[in-house]
């Protein structure tokens, strides 16, 4: 065994002159973490071909039964009707990856050795939602885009399809990718409280999917107001270009969500803050 | 240099450190020496601020760890050598921590080459021995270059040519002049690397000092006596205020007297002797001297020698004890009860 560490002359006590880290230096670290590990690439990959593969499975069954729709129904019918259900069954996988950064981390005991690199739990934090909201984000706009097109070469089979110019849809298909991105944030934040990827997925599963579809089964008017302020139905207002009645407006209906993340990010900070890692 | 004091960790009811403090100098190897579930890890966790204390503290170079700005370049540690994710690969995850701290990434290439994972630096971790898993926790230590170095029980699980490499690397770093800080439940292992001691047990500081001094105030050195004539020589010797023990083989342990003196004896008296040997006395006799009753946890045998062998004095003018004393207990180790013949 060499004794070459690069010896550091007289090395004796931390010297308070020594160069600080800076937030830059930890981005670029979860940067390279998140892109470095097999999973980030599997579950992206697995919610783009679910969300652009499902966009143009709708568009084939839009197209297929529209002449059996009844005129009230195909008004309903818009441009992004394809890509609004396949988010619904793809988002999650979205969200999984936003559990696996932190999960894996703790699950691994990665978590320890993170945390004794970067002691500050919010720097380190913040670092990884930055990196994980911004990786999805962009991944989020390609899928959110090419299903939109790709949906739309379907639909103009029957004459249905739309264009980025058309009211409202620019705002759809651009949201589509936000939205993907606080959903990541959101399970990022579930995970950090969780620890667990399966019970952590679990939770993200029930927020996102289940409760959507509970929202359906709520009786009367009360049940019609509570519903549309549900996550994922709150979210997914952002995919329809023009409003819709049970429907929150698009902007507002993305707002209410990215409270909703905010409010589960807080939380998350606040308990990983406290608890011991 | 690290510092604790009255470092105290409560999990719900349990006490795992319990107003600990001490200090761990530059330039030695402190070994940290307990029995499992004594506090150690807890402690170490505390000092990257991993665990958070319930009251007291403990500093790095003054300054509480979550201060340390560039901590990597001020401490390496060693905790669990499978704190890594099993996908990523040796070199990938040290640029994480190199990136995360403005290391440079050169460095990276460095600590691989001296830790001798070049040859599987790009391969996931997951496939790593356990051995090589230890190498790469230990190439993350020395990333930063840090002045001081942690490890949690390093040598478990490895090989002997592995704990050769282990022992000799952190007295390495400390002959640089770094803090080296060495937590082990195993008495050998520290008796053949640590310089320095701080002994836990139950949570508790039981001893902050040098080796040697430790042994020496813990435990008593003796003569070890074989003659034919054990029988006759053991009631001659212990007549004189010496504390005599007979071994199961009729070996003469003498304790309190030169072996200059004991050899007077038994020439004034016509004694043939056959062996005469000083015995120093083994961190492992001191260690189980002033743990008798803090330990909690043995790998089997009895907690302490039975009889004879208390930090009281000699029993004045006692005659030889009845039976001969049981071996002493060994804490998972292969120190004899003996100890080392000088
Ligand atoms: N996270 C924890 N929660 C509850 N008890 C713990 C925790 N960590 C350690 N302990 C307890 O604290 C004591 C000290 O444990 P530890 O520091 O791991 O000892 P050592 O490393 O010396 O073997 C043990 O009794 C252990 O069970
Ligand atoms: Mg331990």
């Amino acid at each position: 065994m060499s004794t070459a560490t690069t010896a550091t002359a007289g090395t004796a006590e931390p010297d308070p002159g020594r160069p600080r880290a800076s937030f830059a230096d930890v981005l670029r670290s979860e940067w390279t973490k998140i892109i470095t590990v097999p999973s980030t690439f599997w579950t992206l990959l697995a919610g783009s071909l679910v969300v652009i593969g499902f966009s143009v499975l709708w568009a084939f069954a839009f197209t297929s039964t529209y002449d059996q729709l009844s005129p009230d129904a195909r008004a309903d019918v818009a441009p992004t009707s394809p890509m609004q259900i396949a988010f619904y069954f793809g988002m999650v996988i979205f969200g999984v990856l936003g559990v696996l950064v932190v999960t894996a981390e703790y699950t691994t005991g990665m978590m320890r050795t993170s945390l004794t690199a970067v002691p500050r739990r919010p720097v380190y934090l913040a670092a990884k939602a930055l990196v994980l909201g911004g990786v999805v984000l962009v991944v989020g706009e390609a899928v959110s885009f090419l299903s939109f097109f790709l949906s739309q070469a379907v639909l103009a089979t029957k004459d249905i399809s739309g264009s980025l110019g058309d009211p409202g849809v620019l705002r759809a298909v651009a949201g589509g990718g936000v939205y993907l991105a606080l959903i990541a944030l959101m399970a990022l934040g579930i995970g950090v409280i969780v620890r667990h990827t399966a019970g952590a997925v679990v939770v993200v599963f029930i927020v996102l999917f289940v409760l959507g579809i509970v929202g359906g089964f709520l009786p009367g008017q009360w049940g019609e107001t509570v519903a549309k302020y549900l996550p994922s139905n709150a979210g997914s207002a952002i995919l329809v270009p023009v409003e819709q009645s049970g429907v929150l407006p698009p902007w507002q209906g993305l707002a209410v969500f990215a409270l909703y993340t905010a409010v589960v990010c807080a939380a998350a900070l606040a308990v990983f803050q406290s608890r011991d890692a | 240099m690290i510092q604790a004091r009255g470092l105290t960790k409560r999990y719900g009811h349990r006490t795992a450190v319990d107003h600990a403090d001490f200090t761990v100098r530059p330039g030695h190897v402190t070994g940290f020496l307990g029995p499992n579930g004594a506090g150690k890890s807890t402690t170490m966790r505390m000092i990257l601020g991993l665990d958070r204390p319930t009251s007291g503290d403990v500093t790095v170079g003054g300054r509480r760890y979550p201060e340390l700005g560039a901590p990597l370049r001020e401490v390496g540690a060693l905790l669990d050598a499978k704190a890594v994710h099993p996908g990523r690969s040796a070199r990938n995850h040290l640029r994480c921590l190199a990136q995360s701290n403005g290391i440079p990434e050169r460095r990276v290439d460095e600590v691989l080459a001296l830790v001798g994972l070049e040859s599987v630096a790009g391969k996931p971790s997951r496939g790593f021995s356990l051995g090589m898993g230890q190498r790469l926790g230990i190439a993350a230590a020395l990333l930063g270059d840090p002045p001081v170095l942690m490890f949690d029980e390093p040598v478990n699980g490895l090989d002997p040519e592995g704990i050769l490499w282990i022992r000799n690397l952190m007295r390495n770093l400390a002959a640089e002049g770094r803090t080296v800080f060495v937590s082990s439940h195993l008495m050998s292992e520290m008796a053949l690397t640590a310089d320095h001691l701080v002994v836990i047990g139950r949570g508790r500081i039981l001893a902050d000092t040098g080796m040697r001094d430790f042994i020496d105030a813990n435990a008593t050195s003796h003569v070890l006596v074989r003659t034919p004539q054990a029988g006759h020589l053991g009631p001659l010797l212990a007549a004189r205020d010496w504390r005599v023990e007979v071994e199961a083989d009729q070996a003469l342990r003498v304790y309190g007297a030169s072996a200059d003196q004991i050899g007077d004896v038994a020439a004034d008296h016509g004694f043939r002797l056959h062996e005469l040997s000083p015995v120093q006395p083994s961190l492992e006799e001191a260690f189980m001297q002033l743990t008798g009753d803090t330990v909690e946890y043995h790998a089997g045998g009895p907690a302490r020698p039975a009889a004879g062998s208390g930090d009281g004095p000699p029993a004045a003018g006692g005659g030889l004890p009845q039976a001969p004393p049981p071996p002493p207990p060994t804490i998972g180790d292969d120190l004899h009860g003996g100890g080392h013949r000088a």
